[in-house]
């Protein structure tokens, strides 16, 4: 299970600054438990939207934004309200938010941040991978993770080791993420996204708490706490 | 204000040179390198673990230079420290008279002698020259107060080789934009790609400093072409070093292709990077045949 909270709000009116039409998109899976994508917990993103004055052009929560095939056979039927769109903002994890990007030619920007279980991973059907760092930077490049797709982890564009067909110096089989960032940015014409300087990450937000990697909320699997446990 | 950036800000035509700290405590050879050089060039850039190869600190290295009276550039890279001791390793180099300092981010673990160890990358060298620029005004990254603040003249670097280029320029303004003030390239062999390279960042008002590496062989211009991303040796020069394997091996044909490239960089950049790899003493000869000295 892939844990996430919503963005504050002030951090997603500004991803969504320059759109005037946005499709909110939801995931009933981890993020559905999480109350923080599923259809229910919709309704307040698109309330923050509409006072902000933006058009909602549609919503949908799908069963798993993690499989690709679910997004593109679900969303069919939304594609002209999705391409009429400027963004799309998604509410789920990180891998879901790339599963996204890769499906719909739109900004698929981030509502949420994905928080740090201290290990522990969902399964998922693709190769976007998601490091739950607590701090997303989807918005800022084009829905392609430069923290698990970079080597080096880089957020502000990439080394001097691409090579020429678009490898990492460390792995020539292994795509450059700067490189596909690029092209992305270059695909949905948002390559002036690449020039904003991105400032330090904040790997205090890395760590997860005690309680959230042993709470029982989170950790579906862990034993109920017996009454009486404490006398 | 170092020699370095004041021959840069009176318009110079500025030569710097560069050393790697040897593998073991044994300083010799590498001073001996620096003799070699030190009269025909501004600066001398020391390596910071180049190539992820564990050696003898640049930081110390850089003072041994300033103590013999070498100006040294510190190259820190961020690979192998957190923020706490790259913004400590600055202040230190401050505390020890040095000022000019080149921040990168560093090749990966993988590619070193040390495969296994823990790539750090908490910063990357945007962020690093946002660490200097930050110091320098009197506070650490944490926006705590400092009792002393540093004077530090920063530098990156760029490849203008790079195929898409478009990347490396946009990550060269964001440099700037964190405070570079100097640019020292990657090895640029062919001159007309580095001219259009140049033409590109007309708009952005700080030194670039051309990089040339000596050809020691033909078999290192292919493996160049092979393995490093973003120089290509064309292959009149491979013939070149081909054709005569003793001017080769001597050094001659290095010299000769080192200086004419630097002739024709001298109306394209602000002064030349030269990467001797232990062939320092070829360099007063490099600067005497490009017209320099």
């Amino acid at each position: 299970m892939l844990v996430t909270e919503l963005k504050p709000e002030d951090e997603l009116l500004a991803e969504v600054d320059e759109d005037g039409k946005v499709f909110v998109l939801g995931c009933d899976g981890c993020a559905g438990a999480c109350e923080t994508g599923g259809a229910e917990n919709l309704p307040r993103l698109i309330d923050l939207l509409e006072e902000a004055g933006k058009t909602v052009t549609g919503r949908k929560s799908v069963e798993f934004l993690c499989d690709k095939s679910l997004i593109r056979s679900t969303l069919r039927p939304y594609a002209s309200s999705i391409m009429e769109s400027d963004s799309v903002l998604v509410a789920t994890c990180g891998i879901g938010v790339q599963c996204v990007a890769d499906s719909v030619l739109r900004r698929a920007r981030p509502a949420c941040n994905t928080l740090n279980m201290g290990g522990s991973r969902g399964t998922w059907p693709g190769t976007e991978r998601c490091a739950e760092c607590g701090d997303c930077l989807l918005d800022k490049t084009g829905g392609i993770c430069p923290i698990t797709t970079c080597a080096k982890q880089m957020v502000n564009g990439p080394c001097g080791g691409t090579t020429e067909d678009g490898k990492c110096e460390v792995d020539d089989e292994r795509e450059c993420g700067w490189y596909r960032i690029y092209r992305r940015l270059q695909d949905l014409e948002a390559l002036e996204q690449m020039q904003e300087l991105v400032p330090p990450k904040e790997y205090g937000r890395y760590l997860p708490s005690y309680e959230r990697m042993t709470g029982e909320f989170w950790a579906v699997d862990a034993p109920a706490e017996e009454a009486g446990d404490d006398e | 204000m170092s020699e370095f950036s004041e021959a840069l800000q009176q318009d110079e035509f500025v030569v710097t040179g560069e050393i790697g700290p040897p593998k073991g405590t044994n300083l010799e050879h590498c001073m001996e390198e620096v003799n070699e050089l030190r009269d025909s060039v501004k600066a001398v850039n020391v390596t910071d673990l180049q190539s992820a190869v564990m050696r003898v600190g640049s930081l110390a290295t850089c003072r041994v230079l300033k103590d013999r009276g070498v100006e040294p550039i510190y190259q820190l890279v961020c690979r192998d420290r957190n923020r706490l001791a790259l913004q400590s390793d600055l202040l230190s180099a401050s505390a020890l008279g040095i000022e000019n300092v080149l921040c990168l981010t560093g090749d990966h673990t993988l590619l070193g002698d040390h495969s296994d160890a823990q790539p750090v990358f908490d910063l990357e060298s945007v962020g690093l020259l946002q660490a200097v620029e930050t110091l320098c005004s009197g506070e650490d990254m944490a926006g705590n107060e400092l009792d002393g603040s540093p004077e530090l003249f920063p530098g990156a670097v760029v490849t203008p080789g790079a195929d898409p280029v478009e990347p490396q320029i946009m990550r060269m303004e964001k440099k700037v934009e964190a405070g570079a003030r100097f640019f020292q390239t990657q090895a640029v062999f062919d001159l007309d790609q580095f001219s259009g390279f140049m033409n590109r960042v007309e708009h952005l008002d700080v030194p670039v400093l051309g990089g040339i590496l000596l050809l020691k062989s033909a078999g290192m211009a292919k493996f160049l072409n092979g393995n490093i991303s973003g120089v290509q040796v064309p292959q009149r020069l491979i013939d070149r070093l081909d054709a005569d394997k003793e001017k080769a091996k001597s050094g001659e044909t290095a010299v000769k292709i080192a200086a004419q490239t630097i002739r024709g960089m001298r109306d394209l950049c602000d002064g030349v990077h030269i990467m001797a790899l232990g062939w320092g003493g070829l360099v007063p000869q490099i600067v005497d045949e490009a017209g320099l000295s």
